[in-house]
């Protein structure tokens, strides 16, 4: 059982790399919003073109 | 394709009766229920985006009248953009919005959208937990009016938040929460890995020099856990100790840092029994019950952001006969304001010129709005719907009745009865037994063994550890808060669920909570050759140009057919004026008749005053009578299922408004309540409520305005509405997010069951502790015994507590058949 003297410290270490990596996704505001994102993927077809000239929302689109 | 009794398209709501609006989507016509929710539906559809009304879970806010394109006028100044806003790079500018009416992340996806097709949008981000919405917008492309004026359209009311450092913080502190909470999380995993074979290792023998390898791995673990994530829990008690109160933070943190101390001592000294499992859970289920607190709370928002919404930003001054506009903070009395139709007051004063007619069911409760001639008082955060007025500025910024009812509030609030928390208290006293029983153990084995006097009082210290006491409360509470929001009920104080189920009294504010709080068209009655459609579209145009609180009734429901000539008001009668060559009247019974030539017959018979609270209007030309209109506030369909399931739960429900008392009647008498009272001012209301209190009573209030901000403060349970306003949800305990009460009694049935739930884990946690206490003080406990029985006991009040959020799956407004074929199709 030797081995866990070397398993136990390796596995703290992907502890903290995990911590790190949640800490840095939270300050990153990876958390801040849980539920719109998921909506995004509905619509990837229609991106918002930053060079639209006209103001107005495009026409109606006939839904399939 | 409207089939009979189909509810709006848009939002849900039944249609007034004879009244066939349809809204044309997608090639189909869908039934609504007025022109607000028409006009939004047609533009959220023709904008592509009618994906909106497949993947909402909640029926949308009901659109009360027409977007009003001069509303965001103002926000197109550039001095109160630049207050408003906070530069970005390339001069692109950035504002914090706060969006009424969104509540499921379909709402938000609509809001994104529709904002991201805007050219000149860099970028938009639109948080559903906290209903705000953050836009980068390049000001060269586009106006902050036109973007507001957007998220009006799609039915979304946009209200700019000028305090974004506190939106800051809220997000900040959210973030710091969550990051303690995953530091408590991950520990408590890597600790419980350790804890097992330390279990196992006890029973069949493990070599010594392993076991105390895994005592200072699980001890280096659980130090970050009891110093990072239990930090709260200590400021929390070192607060409340300085100002002398026991608050659960006290025993909570001394159960941690007796039994971490204790843990720690023996890791180190290689003796006794390490209880680092127990500490890294007791901190991660106690730290997601404050995390899934906090962002409810932080949802409900904050008194300034209320205020903000109420009181404008902006008001126009004159000065030596030039009229300009100024920021609200720069007025002073003795300014002379002019106040146009539509505007919200700045400040308080006194009318020197001008007929109006303002609205103060903000202050009031009254729905009908009060004629304003010169001399009368005029409040801030009053809305004139008459006449432009002139206004001399009597009281701004802290002496205004506005600021008047926030203090009150304020007052309410400090007095607020606390029903002392029955866990609380349980665990300050057994834990003043403990550490007396403690004390006297050390002595009797100091004068007995003193080598053993330490390790025993350990004993006694760590198997009686208050964790299983601690957690019985938080536990069933979180899963009860977690429960309730899957039903859209959010629990922004958690004391509340306590004091909910002790609840005895409901006391009702009629407007916004029995009723919708909006009055409108309810039945169309026509006479002769006219359809139903036909009048409300003439009465639409005629009252187009009006201000009368009715007038805003046809706006939501009547169509505005072209635009009406000749106009004339005739103050207390009613209407008159052309329409494509047509002479109409609107107004009073005698007034809509007198146009008629000769008398037809079969004329309907006039319809007495009932003194019901209904109003009634007519519609008429030369040849007499067309139309009569029946407005009502409408009661809600549900209120009186939830009155007499309430009832049955053993809660009498009262009525108390600041209405007219025969409204409050007829409403009383539809939703099947016996007590009610009329013409209530806030602090008459709350002395209501005192006086109830003071009966022994423990008081459920529902209340959705200004004026109900008060009572709901002072009211043990506050039950606030979710369409109502912010104050109203600030001072509350409880918010009925899907704006519905039918699961109020339901909510009210949980609350018993936590209650039953956390008196069993008392008991339970309770009774092990009395029985390990004289072992351990004797020192017959095993090591091993001792741990097993203290995550066991834990283990036993967890589950206990998972009981409650099991049964209450989220129920949904069922799909509406049509939209999904319109869809679809």
């Amino acid at each position: 059982m030797e081995i866990l003297y070397v398993m136990i410290p390796l596995g703290l270490v992907l502890v903290a790399f995990g911590l790190w990596a949640f800490f840095w996704a939270t300050g990153n505001g990876q958390f801040d919003d849980l539920d719109s994102p998921g909506w995004s993927v509905l619509d990837d077809d229609r991106l918002p073109g930053p060079a639209r000239e006209d103001s107005d929302p495009r026409p109606p689109e006939q839904p399939k | 394709m409207s089939a009979a009794g189909a509810p709006c398209f848009h939002c849900g709501e039944p249609i007034p009766r004879g009244l066939a609006l349809h809204a044309r989507i997608a090639g189909h016509d869908q039934p609504v229920c007025c022109h607000g929710c028409k006009a939004v539906a047609e533009f959220i559809t023709g904008a592509g985006l009618g994906d909106y009304y497949r993947y909402r879970d909640t029926s949308s806010n009901r659109a009360d009248e027409q977007p009003r394109p001069d509303r965001w006028a103002a926000y197109d100044r550039p001095e109160l953009v630049e207050r408003l806003t906070r530069p970005e790079p390339n001069g692109a500018r950035s504002i914090i919005v706060l969006l009424e009416g969104l509540r499921c992340a379909a709402c938000s996806w609509l809001a994104d959208k529709a904002l991201s097709l805007q050219s000149g949008v860099l970028d938009v981000s639109v948080n559903p937990a906290t209903a705000r919405a953050r836009i980068v917008w390049d000001p060269a492309k586009v106006r902050l009016g036109d973007l507001l004026r957007v998220l009006e359209h799609v039915g979304l009311r946009p209200h700019p938040l000028a305090g974004e450092p506190s939106e800051q913080m809220a997000l900040l502190e959210r973030r710091d929460a969550l990051k303690r909470l995953a530091v408590a999380g991950f520990g408590n995993m890597q600790v419980m890995m350790f804890a097992v074979p330390l279990y196992f290792g006890e029973a069949t023998g493990m070599d010594p020099a392993m076991r105390e390898y895994m005592r200072l791995v699980s001890m280096l673990v659980s130090i970050p856990v009891a110093l990072y994530s239990g930090w709260p829990f200590y400021r929390g008690a070192w607060v409340a100790l300085r100002s002398r109160a026991i608050s659960m933070d006290v025993p909570v943190s001394l159960g941690i840092i007796l039994a971490f101390v204790a843990s720690v001592w023996n890791a180190l000294s290689g003796q006794g029994e390490v209880y680092f499992d127990s500490v890294t859970m007791f901190v991660f289920f106690l730290g997601l019950g404050r995390y899934v607190e906090m962002i409810a709370r932080h949802r409900a928002g904050s008194v300034a952001d209320a205020l903000a919404r109420l009181a404008p930003a902006t008001a126009r001054r004159v000065r030596s006969g030039v009229a300009e506009d100024v920021q609200a903070v720069e007025l002073a009395v003795g300014d002379e304001l002019v106040v146009r139709s539509g505007e919200v007051l700045a400040a308080d004063g006194l009318v020197i010129e001008g007929e109006g007619r303002v609205d103060e069911s903000m202050l009031t409760g009254e729905s009908a709005a009060v004629a304003k001639p010169p001399g009368a008082r005029v409040h801030q955060g009053t809305h004139n719907l008459g006449a432009p007025l002139r206004v001399r500025v009597t009281a701004v910024a802290g002496n205004t009745v506005l600021s008047g009812i926030v203090a009150l509030l304020e007052r309410a609030q400090a007095e607020r009865p606390r029903l002392a928390r029955a866990a609380d208290r349980a665990a300050a006293w057994f834990l003043s037994r403990i550490l007396v029983g403690a004390a006297v153990v050390f002595a009797v084995w100091w004068y007995v063994d003193p080598s053993r006097a330490f390790s025993a009082t350990l004993a006694v210290l760590v198997v009686t550890c208050p964790c299983a006491l601690s957690l019985a409360t938080p536990t069933a509470l979180a899963a009860a808060t977690a429960a309730l929001a899957r039903r859209g009920i959010l629990v922004a104080h958690t004391d509340a669920i306590e004091a909910l189920s002790k609840a005895t009294h409901v006391l009702w504010d009629k407007t916004g909570t029995l009723t919708r709080g909006l009055v409108r068209v309810e039945d169309v009655q026509t006479f002769g050759e006219v359809t139903a459609a036909q009048a409300m579209s003439w009465a639409g145009a005629l009252e187009q140009l009006s201000e009368h609180p009715i007038a805003r009734a046809f706006a939501a429901s009547g169509a505005p057919a072209g635009q009406a000539s000749e106009v004339e008001v005739h103050a207390g009668q009613g209407i008159d004026g052309r329409l494509g060559g047509r002479r109409l009247r609107i107004g009073t019974r005698e007034f809509a008749v007198a146009l008629r030539s000769a008398t037809p017959a079969g004329e309907p018979a006039p319809v007495p005053a009932d003194g019901s609270g209904e109003s009634r209007v007519y519609l008429g030309d030369d040849s007499g009578l067309l139309a009569a209109f029946r407005l009502t506030d409408p009661l809600r369909p549900e209120a009186q299922d939830c009155v007499a399931n309430l009832a049955a739960l053993g809660l009498p429900s009262e009525i108390v408004s600041g209405d007219e008392a025969s409204a409050v009647a007829r409403i009383a008498a539809r939703s099947g309540i016996e007590r009610h009272a009329a013409r209530l001012a806030p602090q008459d209301k709350l002395a209501r409520l005192k006086a109830l209190q003071a009966g022994g009573a423990v008081v459920v209030a529902v209340g959705d305005g200004i004026n109900d901000a008060p009572l709901l403060r002072g009211a043990d349970v506050a039950i606030a509405m979710g369409r109502g306003s912010a104050l109203a949800q600030n001072s509350a305990d409880l918010i009925l997010v899907r704006d519905s009460l039918e699961d109020l009694p339901h909510t009210i049935d949980l609350a018993r069951r936590t209650q039953r739930v956390v008196r069993q884990n008392l008991a339970w946690s309770i009774a092990y502790n009395l029985a390990a206490l004289p072992l351990a003080a004797l020192g017959y406990v095993p090591p091993w015994l001792a741990a097993i029985g203290m995550s066991l006991s834990s283990v036993v009040v967890v589950f206990n507590a998972m009981r409650l959020s099991r049964g209450s799956t989220p129920r949904r407004r069922p799909p509406w058949p049509a939209a999904r074929e319109a869809e679809v199709a």
